[in-house]
Parts: structure tokens; sequence; C-alpha cells
């Protein structure tokens, strides 16, 4: 009697797959993205990932603004590190018109760069230890990047839409004091780093969500085109500032943070170890910068100053014709790609010689990864895409046209 | 370096290559689309040029020029640290092309873009879907045609059930590769 029972339970129960929506607004997906989970119990079988719930635009837009009027949007690419995008348009649009900023000006961009790739690093580390449950973690990182972002703020006048960039130069320069507060907010951030891997690196609840969860092999990382940490995690040293140095990153002593094992875990070193490696990069900037103009002096892409603009009709038409026309490109096309917070960041433009770009378009690393990213969950656990989708650190603007 | 490059395309595939030039240090050529595949194949697997990254994928609209569209692949090697740009031109009414989704992980969804946005047809896709836009979108946003201000008209859903079980019954059960898994 009783055998006929455990006989029964004992049988292969008859189970499907379940579908489950997970997104487009999930409490733990930060962005606006919508993975279509087929789930055997609790593992992912596979994976459909759709993007594109914010339609800006930025492609469409652009072809109808002046070269000048792009950076406003590529600020809202990456949210987190404007400065770079903004950087890489810029170096971008002047190669096409084969001129050279000055020393200082790329001086000044390479250690605003990694000021903004800080704030990126720490937004990532602290949002993923807080969707583990570490809220203190969280809080430290997250002073961090508002010291941070203090200092764009003096800089560019705005947190976050900064659009500090221009063709050929700058907004503005360096504030005075801006050595002397970078002094401050760097040795508050060695503290907050030492306190986050304090509270992180060898805790064992952290560890057993990250370690082994999300794998990818060097093979595949390359294949679905992952750059940045996402890619050094998997132990291929790949890094636009090593390999094709622009700005000031060939003048400055700085390591790349190699992976071995391509799993979460390593992806959050490689990113703890990357904060510190910016703060060495901004400290030999800042050592080695010298006095000088930050703008361009060529009339074809910078704007004359204000006295003249009031004072001499030759300068007010110069103005004029590059407010209203645009800054005239030359024709043709190029490719052309900096190192982002989350890996290459290129621009393809095409230049019909007119005062508004023909075609422009973003290589996003963002983009890219969700394209893979389903790599990552299929065979895992559903819990384990909660840390996996936080170091792949996607940003939901990127992930648009 | 890179100008090897060039020379060694235009050395095996003689008939395939259209045009080349390193304007602006980017090298470029310009390919027939029915070599596509095999030239990508090659330069991904040769020993000398070992073109392992796809960085990039995208489709240029030249409006009033024909021929009109031009697909444009940036391939790069993360060993020799060399780039080469692919473009292969289209005409307006046949914008079918080869889809290389076999040999780099990152086309297919790359590919799904340039559907999406200027609508060329890759041959042979696994999965050639809308990426950004809903599925009952009309036309191409990113096309010259498609006016900045224009808006789409309010239109039915399709009528089948999305992303249920059924779907799963029909899509999924019968076709193991369909959707983002790998072949």
């Amino acid at each position: 009697m009783a055998q006929d029972i455990l006989d029964q339970i004992d049988q292969d129960i008859h189970t499907e797959p379940m579908i489950l929506q997970m997104g487009p607004s999930h409490p733990a997906t930060h962005g606006t993205v919508r993975f279509t989970l087929t789930l055997d119990g609790e593992t992912v079988l596979k994976c459909d990932t759709d993007v594109g719930y914010l339609h800006r635009g930025f492609e469409k837009e652009s072809e109808n603004s002046t070269w000048t009027q792009v950076f406003p949007y590529t600020d809202r690419l990456n949210y987190v590190s404007p400065l770079l995008n903004n950087f890489g348009y810029a170096l971008a649009v002047e190669k096409l018109l084969q001129i050279q900023a000055p020393e200082r000006c790329d001086y000044i961009r390479t250690i605003m760069g990694e000021v903004s790739r800080l704030s990126d690093h720490l937004t990532c580390v602290g949002a993923g230890a807080l969707e583990l449950g570490a809220m203190t973690a969280f809080l430290y990182a997250i002073e961090g990047r508002e010291l941070l972002w203090d200092l764009v703020e003096e800089m560019t006048g705005a947190r976050l839409t900064v659009s500090y960039g221009r063709i050929g130069g700058l907004k503005d320069d360096l504030t005075d004091d801006f050595a002397e507060r970078w002094g401050h907010v760097r040795s508050r951030l060695f503290e907050l780093h030492a306190e986050v891997d304090r509270l992180l690196t060898r805790n064992r609840i952290f560890m057993d969500r990250m370690q082994s969860t999300g794998v990818i092999t060097p093979e595949a990382a390359v294949s679905y085109g992952y750059t940045g940490v996402c890619l050094r995690s998997t132990g291929v040293d790949y890094d636009v500032r090593k390999d094709k140095p622009y700005f000031m990153y060939d003048r400055v002593d700085f390591e790349v943070p190699v992976g071995s094992t391509g799993d979460n875990f390593d992806r959050y070193l490689c990113r703890m170890a990357e904060i510190l490696q910016s703060i060495r990069i901004i400290d030999q900037c800042l050592e080695q910068i010298e006095p000088g103009p930050v703008n361009s002096d060529d009339p074809r892409v910078v704007l004359p100053e204000k006295e003249k603009v009031y004072n001499t009709i030759e300068s007010m038409i110069a103005h004029f014709k590059l407010i209203f026309e645009g800054i005239q490109v030359p024709p043709g096309e190029i490719y052309s790609y900096t190192e982002a917070g989350n890996g290459e960041l290129g621009y393809y433009i095409v230049s019909n010689g007119t005062g508004k770009p023909w075609k422009i378009h973003v290589r996003s690393p963002s983009f890219i990864m969700m394209g893979g990213i389903h790599k990552l969950f299929e065979g895992g656990l559903l819990a384990d895409i909660i840390p996996t989708f936080d170091t792949i650190n996607m940003i939901g603007g990127e992930c648009d046209r | 370096m890179s100008e090897k490059l060039i020379e060694i395309v235009a050395e095996k595939f003689p008939d395939a290559v259209l045009d080349s030039h390193s304007r602006l240090g980017n090298d470029t050529v310009l390919l027939d689309r029915d070599a596509l595949a095999d030239v990508v194949g090659f330069l991904r697997d040769d020993e000398t040029t070992k073109m392992n990254l796809l960085r990039d994928l995208t489709a240029v609209d030249y409006l009033h020029r024909a021929p009109r569209f031009e697909v444009v692949y940036v391939l790069y090697s993360l060993e020799f640290k060399h780039q080469l740009l692919v473009r292969v031109p289209l005409e307006e009414d046949d914008v079918n092309l080869p889809s290389i989704s076999h040999l780099y992980g990152c086309a297919a969804w790359l590919e799904r873009e340039v559907y999406d946005m200027y609508g060329m047809i890759f041959d042979d896709h696994p999965d050639l879907r809308r990426v950004l836009m809903y599925e009952e979108f009309d036309g191409y946003p990113l096309r010259k045609d498609y006016h900045i201000q224009h808006s789409q008209p309010r239109t039915e859903l399709l009528a089948r059930e999305r992303d249920s079980v059924e779907e799963f019954n029909t899509y999924v059960k019968h076709e193991p590769a369909a959707g983002s898994r790998d072949q």
C-alpha cells in the first residue's frame, strides 16, 4: 500500500517550461529593459532581450542639428559619465576637420574624463551592492559620486547634462582651485574605496552571489562585441587608452586591471581596481598640466571672443555664421573611438560638407552588450540575473537611437 | 600595416573589391555584396589578419545618390591592432545582402538594428525582427525620406498573443534555434 503511493510520487512529473516577463519596469533592473525568460524551475533556459523603450531618436535629431548642437544629445547617451561622451564626439569631429586641440585642452579632457569614469564605476559598484541588499556600501559609493559631481558642477555648471565639450576645445578652463578641491576629494575617495572594499570584497554573502555567476568565456565575449570592463574581466587585455592612446593617455603611467574568470566578481574587482587607476591618472595630469589656451585658434570652429564680437564687424559675422550655419565640416566619413565607462564608445560620422552632420552613428557599448546578455543568463538561476545585470552596467540612454 | 590589409583583400578577392582608400587613417574597402560573407570570414580566420572583433555595423542613407545605401562594417583585430572598414553599396530597390551572423555573435543583433532603422534585408538571418521599434511600426525611421516630424497612426496590434505559452509552443518548441539562442 505504502509502496503504491511512493511509486506514484517517484514518477517523473510532466512539467512545462514557464514564460516569465522581467521588466520593462522592474525594481532591480535600472533602466527600462525587458527580458522574456523561459524558465525550467528556477533555471533560465532562454532569454529574449527587448530594449528600446526610450524613444529619444538620438541619430535622427543629430541629423537635424548643427555640429555643436549635438553635444547636449551626447550627454544623454551614458548619463552617468556624460563628459566621456562629449569628448569622444569632439575628438571624432576634430579628426574629420583635421584639427588638433591644444595641449591644455587634452589634459583637461583626460582629467574630466577620468572624473566621469570614477563616477560611473562608483555608481555601478554601489548599485550592485544595493541590489544584493548591501545598503551601507551603496551609501559610501554614492557619497564618492556626490563629491565627484560637485567637482563636475563647479567646472561645468551642471551635474548631469554638462555639455562641456566643444569642437576644438572646451566650454571653460579649469577653475583656479580645482587642484585644491581635487586634493580633498581624492583623500576622501581613498577612504570610501577602502570602506567599500572592506564591506564587500571579503563579504561571504556578496561573494556567494557574485562568484561563478554570469560567466562568459573570452572567445564568446570577443565574438559578442564585449568591450571595457566586461571584456577585461575575462582576461582579454583590451583597452583603447592603451591600444591607441588619445588625449594624454600616452603621457601618464597607469595599469589596466585584467580579470581571469569573467564572472560577476571579476567585473566587480576590475571596476574597483580601475577606480584607483583613474585617481592615479588624474594626479599625474594635474602635475603635468601647463597654463595655456584651452581652445583651438582655428577661426573655422571656435567662436571669436565676446569683446571682438561686440566691437568688430568681422567677428560679428564670424560669430553669426558659426551659430546659424554651424561649423563647416569637410565631406568624408570617420570611425573614431574612445574608452568610455562601459567599453568602447565609437562614433561613425558622415559629413556632406555642410553645417549639419549627414549621419552620426554611435557604437554604444551597452547596446552591443545587451545583444549578448542572454549568454550570461542562460543556464543560470533567475536570481543571478540581478547581480549580472548590474555588473554589465547597462545604461538605458545608450541603448537607443 | 593597415595599408597591407587593403592589399590582402584586393589580392585574394580581386573581383569583389570595387574601390579602396585610406582617408583620415580609416582603411576602407568597398565590396560587392555577394562576396561579403566570404571576405569577412576570410579576414576573421586568416592568420595574417585575425579580425576577431566586429566593432560596429551600421548603414548610411545617401539620398539622391546611386547606389543609395551603404552598409558599413568596422572590423578590428585585438591581436594585431589593425582596423578595416568594409562598405557595401546597395541599390534603393534591392536592399538584400548576406548576413554575417554566423561569423560574429553580435552581428545578428546589429543586423536587426540596421533592419529596424533602414530596412535592409539580411538573407539567412536567424531572427530578423525589429529591435528598438515595435513590431507594428510602419516604415524605417532613419531613412532620409522619413521626415523627422512624421508621426505614426494608431495601429491595431497584431492579433497573435505575444510572450505567452502559446507563442512558446509555436515559435520556440518547434524551432529551438529561434529567438536569441545560439545555433
